[in-house]
């Protein structure tokens, strides 16, 4: 075990030696030991626990796919479709690439989603770790802006109406709407200008934005510590050696227990790569593949499965402005959860029934509103919008409320373990 | 463990869902057969014969197409370039765009694609959905795409019909049935299977890798596979001293 840390080279050695030579110049132990070897997490991590993990494992799959599409890529109005036919029909294995990049993107929202779902089962972004929450909030936020932007790129139909329906969202901002619209785009319509700045926002910068807020939030977690299922703070109880008693050193147990869900998820990943990369419309959308047209309307304009919640929020509104300010609200209220959330305990396992069913009923009309933003607004899909949006905010709004008047169960003092 | 199976189950039910969840309209089933290579042979050939006057399909090369449908670069050069010099090149054809939107209102769409933005039954129930239409420019109608464009190119072959239309309950005029006006050069079965080749060929130019990574998807699934159990093994080795 000690053989696979740097500080354990053999003695006398000349890698011991070069070891030595960095460690006297640059943290390289002591970078190793606070965030691997000697970061204590605590030993009752469930498989909740693995969507931490599995969003960097997708967020280099996408930088490094991402970096061969830049190769062959085209971002002009009248190359870019063609660019990605090129990429699926010339370039030696460019339909594996791109296939890796399409997945990625929406692989990159299922385990975000999921690791935000473990957030509110175990209370994670409660007191001392509102910091981790909100800056992972913000990763979420670059995330979407990622999507969007990077969605634009292949220059289908869906891509192009797709861009014309969100950009247009800024223009219902009352004085100052039409000319922001027009200044996002760059021009009156979608066009080469917008393709162009949108490719530059997709490869530089929000690579960085994300990149720069993933570092952020770990350094965030590994100050205060993880939590766990129990909600039990395991830096209240240590042993004489001042390590937490309920923790193990991250490397090398949660190592060797992450590539096993590494390998799990790769083979799910690889059965939709290889066997369904268009899951049936819903990561690679099937208008997508006629080429952007100005002057032919699709008759069903949705976006990308991962945006449909908040989609079908705007659309249960029927005043346009009213639309964007619930929707930004139905995002920007995540923020506030680590102070709407009043409960003396953190974990779902030691909180009374309000609490479950709230969170039960949020999850489904999460997903409810989810599968009415791919539906067209007719028969019963606004109704049924309506409603699960009044859920959505009704979770996060009464919280102060039934948070507190929930009975909750004694927190033992040290975490729940069977071998 | 049992919990890991449980999801790794589900995770692998996805693509299943996705399938079971697509398509839905009322098209005609197309019972197509990307491995069987005579089919693409012909449909290649139905292609270049029918389709080429009017539609590209410019993202396909005719030396990879040879390849994969399994001709060799003299057979194909004698038997499919008509409209191209080079082995290497696209399939382009000649007719510009805007003479043919002058001609037929649209300029007709290049098909590399066509099949995986409309799918397969959809071209299979077009491509036999064509009866006669005095209302329309081209003389016909379609039932796959009411107000379509396009004439009639294959009526020597299927022969002309013509719809009879009846009200429903509801007061929608609704076709019940046809009568032939002209008799085609094939029998209906003879003209499915000519139609059914040529929506297989275009399946292929749509995806044409779509064999290889199927391919291929087993092999890396199969590699995960071992993988996962050695490093559930590696697991267990270390987490046997966690208590």
């Amino acid at each position: 075990m000690s053989s696979t840390r740097p500080d354990a080279l053999p003695d006398g050695g000349k890698l011991s030696a070069l070891n030595d030579w960095v460690n006297a110049r640059f943290p390289l132990k002591k970078m190793w030991d606070e965030h691997a070897a000697e970061y204590y997490a605590p030993k009752n991590f469930n498989v909740w626990y693995v969507f931490g993990v599995l969003s960097m494992v997708v967020l280099v799959i996408q930088l490094l796919t991402g970096l061969f599409l830049t190769m062959n890529y085209k971002p002009s109005s009248a190359e870019a479709f063609a660019s990605v036919e090129y990429i699926m029909r010339d370039v030696e294995w460019g339909w594996l690439i791109r296939y890796m990049h399409s997945t990625g993107a929406s692989a990159f929202f299922i385990v975000v989603y999921l690791h935000m779902f473990r957030a509110m089962l175990y209370g994670s972004y409660r007191k001392p770790r509102e910091l981790v929450w909100i800056i992972g909030m913000l990763i979420y936020l670059a995330l979407m802006a990622e999507a969007f932007f990077g969605y634009l790129l292949p220059w289908g139909q869906m891509s192009y109406w797709g861009a014309q329906v969100i950009v247009s969202l800024f223009g219902a901002i009352p004085g100052i709407g039409e000319s922001l619209v027009e200044w996002i785009r760059g021009d009156f319509y979608i066009s080469d200008i917008t393709l162009n700045r949108f490719f530059a926002l997709h490869v530089i910068a929000l690579p960085l934005v994300l990149l720069g807020l993933v570092v952020a939030h770990i350094l965030a977690l590994h100050e205060v510590g993880s939590n766990n299922p129990d909600g039990v703070e395991i830096k209240n109880t240590k042993g004489p050696d001042g390590k937490p008693l309920d923790g193990i050193p991250f490397h090398p147990y949660y190592t060797v227990k992450d590539l096993v869900a590494i390998v799990i998820f790769l083979i799910a990943f690889a059965s939709v790569m290889f066997f369904a990369p268009e899951m049936g419309g819903y990561f690679l959308e099937h208008a997508n593949f006629e080429p952007a047209n100005a002057l032919k309307t699709p008759e069903h304009i949705a976006p990308v499965w991962y945006f449909t919640p908040f989609y079908a929020i705007l659309r249960a509104v029927p005043d346009k402005l009213m639309g964007v300010i619930l929707m930004g609200l139905a995002i920007g209220l995540f923020f506030l959860l680590p102070w709407l959330d009043r409960s003396p305990v953190k974990s779902i396992r030691y909180r009374g029934w309000i609490y479950k069913l709230a969170l039960t009923l949020f999850a489904i009309c999460f997903v409810g509103l989810g599968y009415i933003g791919v539906k067209p607004a007719v028969g019963i899909y606004p109704l049924l919008g309506r409603i699960f949006s009044v859920g959505y905010f009704a979770f996060f709004l009464l919280m102060p409320f039934y948070t507190r008047i929930d009975k909750t169960k004694p927190v033992p003092d040290r975490v729940t373990y069977h071998d | 463990m049992t919990r890991w199976l449980l999801a790794l189950l589900v995770l692998a039910g996805l693509p299943g869902f996705a399938s079971a969840a697509g398509g839905g309209a009322a098209y005609e089933h197309a019972n197509i057969n990307l491995s069987n290579q005579a089919s693409l042979q012909r449909g290649a050939r139905n292609f270049v014969n029918y389709c080429m006057g009017c539609h590209s399909a410019q993202y396909v090369r005719y030396n990879r197409l040879a390849e994969d449908i399994g001709l060799s670069e003299d057979q194909m050069v004698t038997n499919l370039m008509w409209a191209a010099e080079k082995p290497h090149e696209t399939m382009e054809i000649a007719m510009p765009g805007s003479d043919a939107e002058r001609w037929f209102g649209v300029t007709p769409p290049d098909l590399s694609l066509i099949a995986r933005a409309r799918g397969k039954d959809y071209l299979y129930t077009f491509l036999k959905g064509f009866y006669l239409d005095d209302t329309r420019p081209a003389g016909v109608n379609n039932i796959a795409l009411p107000g379509a464009s396009m004439p009639h190119v294959l009526w020597e072959l299927q022969g002309l019909r013509r719809a009879q239309i009846e009200t429903d309950a509801e007061g929608h005029e609704v076709i019940s049935g046809y009568e032939t006006v002209v008799e085609g050069q094939l029998t209906e079965e003879e003209y499915d299977s000519f139609v059914l080749d040529l929506v297989n060929f275009l399946v292929y130019i749509a995806e044409p890798v779509k064999l290889e990574r199927e391919r291929l998807g087993v092999w890396v699934i199969f590699f995960l596979l071992v993988f996962l159990l050695m490093s559930y093994l590696l697991k267990q080795e270390y987490w046997k001293d966690v208590h």
